[in-house]
């Protein structure tokens, strides 16, 4: 230890109980400038996030795109707006689970709940870190699909509009992650959990196939899954067609679930105890 | 002035288990005060109720006369809490985290990065500040986290079991740490499995069994209760042994204990000797000499009086996991 002689005492820090938007804020900033670090620290996580969209790319263009009736059209074109919203979930709903069902067994979840700082904020700049994740994720998966030959058709404006409807999309589905990951025991049944559902809810939708094959009924569901009106929205968007009353449904779908899992996943956290 | 802890009649059970059951704490402000006892007697317990992570089932509990329970949230602002698992962010840098901490606790930018280099400088930390944490030993992570409990100078703070699984050296600097805190005139919680560290650090203590405080006061009174000093002569020669019995016996009118393998001879220190005068008057009866030593009774005598078991034999489970498991495993 050094010598250094140091008033610890001096200059306490204010007793201040509450605070206003502007430290809920500044607490959201710290939450979220961490979880970017930690992204930026791992970037191994986001390439083996890369891994699947892109195994799913080649797959169903080049092993399962010929054998599917699309009505017309190249296939690339078709698959790629159901890429961008599987990965999109991926990383949000497992990443979230997972990451968070991780951190809930660390000692710093404990050091955080200790401290004045805002409860909301810890999930809050999990989430937020998620958009960015997503961003680059997206930004090197719409690469890959320009090789395989996917264009936007539709100009600029409704390709961005598209984007920023599927980081929304993402960001709500992250709400969800992380409500699972705070429910679940332990990082295992995470790990479980967080994937698990994922692969029916996105291949039980327009993502990969016409939903005009399946029977009635999975027609019926399908139909009204969120996950196809986030995949029509933004082929419309992409491609051209009425993308209006898909692009509604998405952002209903998002609002929905940031309305009811940010509230249930902020109490939970709040009263949880490793 | 309220004391720094005031806790009466607490009580949490965690299913059938009852963690605490009824306890009493006072803390006056600036002291440091020890809360000793063996794997599941409800020391982190008490301090997760006192750093407002769990809710008390029954009693009341104050920090400076804030309830724990009815205002949280000011209780959060001046305490500070190091856990029994060094709780830092290991993607980040030390300075990252301890600047991090100071935001969360509303220390300016420029403060907390003030801060944050002069803990980091006293923490002996400075060349390692801007590494990630994963590469600190666990000795260094022990001490970054004591530092970032210190970020926004908390009037109390709980150390919960610091220095277990540390070295020596380690273990001596964050004692040393803590005697730096309370000079400053920084309250201190801490709670130990080590007797010695109790000894060393604390200025009283509570000795808890089974949530329940069971013996309390300095450790001098504790060790006083258990009795006075003993004296251990050895002897180089076994044909002394039965006339140096014989001379402390009189001198001190208790029975002295002999063991003729070590040539050892035992005695309490009673009011009719002290050690200069027992020595010489062996010298003068041309007793031999090897080795003086005089034994202090320790707080595992303590425990051992009060409870009847000793505590050191039901520390084996350390690092078993939560205080409130094992609660029954070794009883009697």
């Amino acid at each position: 230890m050094t010598s250094t002689a140091l008033t610890l005492r001096s200059g306490r820090a204010d007793t201040k109980p509450h605070g206003g938007v502007s430290w809920w804020l500044s607490d959201v900033w710290e939450m979220t400038l961490r979880n970017i670090r930690h992204t930026l620290r791992s970037p191994e996580l986001v390439s083996f996030s890369l891994l699947q969209p892109v195994m799913f790319i080649l797959l169903f263009t080049y092993v399962f795109g010929g054998a599917i009736n699309i009505g017309g059209g190249r296939y690339a074109q078709f698959l790629l707006p159901g890429i961008f919203v599987q990965m999109a979930l991926y990383g949000s709903a497992a990443g979230t689970t997972i990451g968070i069902a991780t951190e809930m067994r660390e000692g710093l979840m404990d050091r955080f709940r200790s401290m004045p700082m805002s409860r909301s904020a810890v999930l809050v700049g999990r989430t937020v870190s998620e958009i960015f994740r997503n961003a680059v994720t997206v930004a090197v998966t719409v690469l890959i699909g320009l090789l395989v030959g996917f264009r936007f058709l539709n100009g600029f404006l409704p390709a961005l509009g598209g984007m920023l409807l599927l980081l929304l999309f993402g960001y709500a589905v992250s709400w969800f992650g992380a409500f699972i990951g705070l429910s679940v025991p332990n990082a295992e049944a995470a790990q479980a959990a967080g994937a698990v559902w994922i692969f029916p809810f996105t291949l039980i939708s327009s993502a990969f196939v016409p939903t005009g094959t399946m029977p009635g009924w999975l027609q019926a569901y399908a139909a009204h899954s969120p996950m196809t009106a986030a995949v029509n929205a933004l082929r419309a968007l992409f491609s051209g067609g009425p993308a209006g009353s898909y692009v509604l449904q998405t952002v209903a779908w998002s609002i929905g679930l940031i309305v009811v899992f940010a509230p249930l996943s902020v109490r939970k956290y709040a009263a949880s105890s490793r | 002035m309220p004391a720094a802890i005031e806790v009466a009649g607490l009580c949490k059970s965690f299913g059938s288990v009852m963690a605490l059951d009824h306890l009493e704490l006072t803390v006056p402000e600036g002291t440091v005060h020890g809360l000793l006892g063996p794997n599941g007697a409800g020391k982190t317990t008490t301090v997760r109720l006192l750093s407002t992570l769990i809710s008390p089932d029954d009693g009341t509990a104050e920090v400076f006369g804030i309830d724990v329970r009815s205002d949280p949230r000011r209780v959060r602002s001046i305490i500070g809490l190091t856990g029994q698992y060094a709780a830092v962010d290991q993607l980040l840098t030390g300075r990252e985290n301890l600047h991090m901490i100071g935001r969360l606790f509303r220390l300016s930018k420029s403060d907390s990065r003030a801060r944050a280099s002069e803990l980091l400088e006293r923490f002996d930390l400075g060349q390692a500040a801007d590494r990630q944490t994963k590469t600190y030993s666990g000795g260094m992570r022990r001490r970054l986290d004591l530092a970032a409990s210190l970020m926004a100078r908390p009037r109390l703070i709980f150390l919960d079991e610091p220095t277990t699984g540390l070295d020596p050296r380690s273990r001596m600097a964050v004692w040393q740490m803590v005697r730096e805190l309370v000079a400053e005139g920084t309250t201190v919680l801490l709670t130990t499995q080590y007797l010695e560290e109790a000894d060393q650090l604390a200025d009283s203590l509570s000795v808890i069994d089974q949530g329940r405080v069971i013996a309390g006061g300095t450790p001098d009174e504790l060790k006083a209760q258990v009795g006075q000093d003993w004296v251990g002569i050895t002897l180089i020669d076994g044909a002394a042994l039965e006339e140096t019995t014989r001379l402390l016996r009189e001198r001190l009118g208790t029975e002295p204990v002999a063991d003729p393998e070590t040539l050892v001879v035992h005695a309490p220190l009673a009011d009719g000797g002290t050690l200069p005068d027992l020595l010489h008057l062996l010298k003068g009866s041309g007793v031999a000499i090897a080795n003086v030593a005089v034994r202090r009774p320790t707080l595992d005598d303590v425990f051992l009086a009060v409870t009847g078991r000793s505590a050191e034999h039901r520390t084996d489970q350390r690092n078993s996991g939560k205080d409130t498991n094992g609660k029954d495993t070794e009883r009697s």
